[in-house]
């Protein structure tokens, strides 16, 4: 049988010599092997005072952002819930009333939007799917909940504050190629979804 | 034997149980604090400075926990069983020569709660009493793991007693007194019964091992093949006994090779620097329960480095080599010691 690895040992069951009798060598050199990994720097991160360093571009909590004048850009379209594998996002929409222009950014607007962060793989297909840069995962951590039901978060945990300090910035975590792209506000993002294949 | 005698002695008896519960309680932090260095973990350190509340937790977590008495198992005897071990593991430690002796107030105070002359022959005793503890345990749970761990532990037990004993007799041989203290005392300076009799060291130690239901000779508990062994059926503060008797059979074990073999209180050239009878029986009880610090970690260090043998590899171990091996021990120590005599009768 041709082997997979180039790990693979033949099995032999052979008679054992005296030094492999007695164990004795086996189990010194054993022990030295232990007593030296007394020794050696643990890598145990203590977790509350100490925290892991994140990558720049780490997936974490969704955000649904705001335009510049507070208004919410979620449009309601849908995209995110097609895109996503994992099926997490749902949502149903409304129309915008007259009066709520400060509100809703479009006519149309999502009047609830729910992720469900237990099916979420924060695979980041949302955000890409997203042709209002409305939705966004930021560094933000999924907090956990004793309850099963908490962890489908609704508009009042997603939308971010209206007010400056409430804010959440995501243009440090993108790449610069992203950040480019957005300079270019008369592409939408299904072209250069596109013109990347 | 005066009142003042039995006060003293009783306070010795009192000092010796806390200090062996002490010890065994804090094993089970080292335990787990060795384990963890030596895979390269931190291990507990949540409870308290560097989790030195951990055992503290750890009981009151054991006694808060559901007790559980099988339906079918034979209560009486169920309920003795952990106790019987906690007993016999505690009561060897009354032979233990924990250092030479005390001078205060004109008086001699040895600190030794008894030497008895066949002090050995006790420390047996006991040490094979401590299978019932287990047996007793795993035949009145009526289970089948519980009575196998039994089994397993009772025959393992008996099997590595022989060669233990077989390697004692040469030391007894060679140094003439089955008194422990007169065995602690002999070996003072570098007079350690080790360098005349490693062969037998090494056979005790490894018996000893086996003696305790320690790795690598922890068949009783494979959990693997008996789920929890002889105390599968045990739970809350019962299955708490059961592991402190371990630990504390690991003391006393330290304790008795340390005696036996590793110079006991002694330290070479200790004597040189300090004078005082009064801090040289101190120091000696350090230097004891440094030796017995360092014998605890080893059972730990061997534990956690080496894995479990088959079965009929540990009964290959203890009779096809440990007692031949033993036997070879005591004919050349017989021999060393009747060399004039043979000498004698060859060429004269």
């Amino acid at each position: 049988m041709l082997p997979l690895t180039n790990r693979s040992k033949v099995v032999v069951k052979k008679e054992m010599s005296l030094s492999e009798k007695i164990y004795l060598p086996a189990i010194i050199s054993g022990m030295m092997i232990t007593f030296s990994h007394f020794f050696k720097k643990k890598p145990t991160i203590q977790y509350p005072e100490q925290t892991r360093e994140f990558s720049a571009i780490w997936r974490g909590q969704h955000v649904l952002k705001r335009d510049e004048i507070g208004a919410e850009r979620c449009t309601s379209c849908g995209l995110c819930a097609v895109a996503c594998p994992a099926e997490a996002i749902t949502m149903t929409s409304a129309e915008r009333k007259p009066g709520e222009e400060h509100l809703y950014r479009e006519e149309k607007y999502a009047a609830t939007y729910e992720i469900n962060m237990l099916r979420c793989i924060f695979c980041g297909d949302c955000e890409d799917a997203c042709p209002k840069e409305a939705i966004f995962l930021t560094d933000r951590k999924v907090d956990s909940e004793y309850n099963r039901g908490l962890f489908t978060y609704g508009k009042d945990i997603l939308v971010e504050g209206i007010e400056k300090e409430k804010r959440i910035d995501v243009t440090k975590r993108q790449t610069p190629e992203v950040l480019e792209f957005k300079k270019h506000k008369e592409f939408d993002h299904n072209v250069v979804f596109e013109k990347k294949k | 034997m005066t009142l003042g005698y039995l006060i003293y002695k009783l306070i010795l008896v009192i000092i010796v149980f806390a200090v062996t519960l002490l010890i065994a309680m804090y094993s089970t932090y080292a335990e787990r604090k060795v384990a963890g260095f030596l895979q390269d973990r931190l291990g507990p350190n949540r409870a308290g400075p560097f989790g030195i509340l951990q055992p503290v937790a750890d009981a009151v977590k054991l006694f808060m926990k559901e007790e559980m008495i099988p339906s079918v198992s034979n209560k009486t005897l169920f309920i003795i069983a952990p106790g019987l071990s906690l007993l016999t593991a505690c009561m060897t430690g009354v032979v233990i020569p924990w250092g030479t002796s005390l001078n205060l107030f004109g008086e001699n105070y040895s600190l030794q709660v008894t030497d008895l002359n066949i002090g050995i022959l006790y420390l047996f005793g006991v040490v094979s009493i401590g299978v019932y503890g287990i047996m007793i345990g795993g035949w009145a749970s009526n289970n089948k793991y519980s009575l196998l761990g039994a089994v397993r532990a009772s025959s393992q037990m008996i099997s590595y007693e022989v060669a233990m004993g077989l390697s004692i007799i040469a030391l007894i041989i060679t140094t003439g007194t089955l008194s422990v203290g007169q065995i602690a005392a002999q070996q003072s300076g570098w007079h350690w019964n080790i360098l005349v009799q490693p062969l037998g060291a090494l056979i005790f130690i490894v018996c000893a091992f086996a003696e305790t239901n320690r790795a690598p000779f922890d068949l009783p508990e494979c959990e693997q093949e008996l789920v929890g062994g002889y105390h599968t059926e045990y739970s809350s503060m019962k299955m708490g006994f059961y592991l402190f008797a371990e630990y504390i059979n690991m003391f006393i074990s330290s304790a008795v090779i340390s005696t036996f073999y590793f110079g006991g209180y002694n330290m070479p050239f200790i004597g040189r620097f300090i004078q005082s009878p009064n801090l040289l029986a101190i120091c000696g009880v350090v230097f004891l329960f440094a030796k017995i610090f360092f014998g605890i970690f080893f059972f730990m260090w061997v534990r956690w480095t080496i894995p479990r043998f088959r079965y009929d590899q540990l009964m290959n171990l203890g009779w096809k080599m440990l007692i031949p091996l033993s036997i070879l021990n005591l004919v050349l120590t017989c021999t060393w010691m009747m060399r004039h005599e043979i000498f004698n009768a060859l060429f004269k």
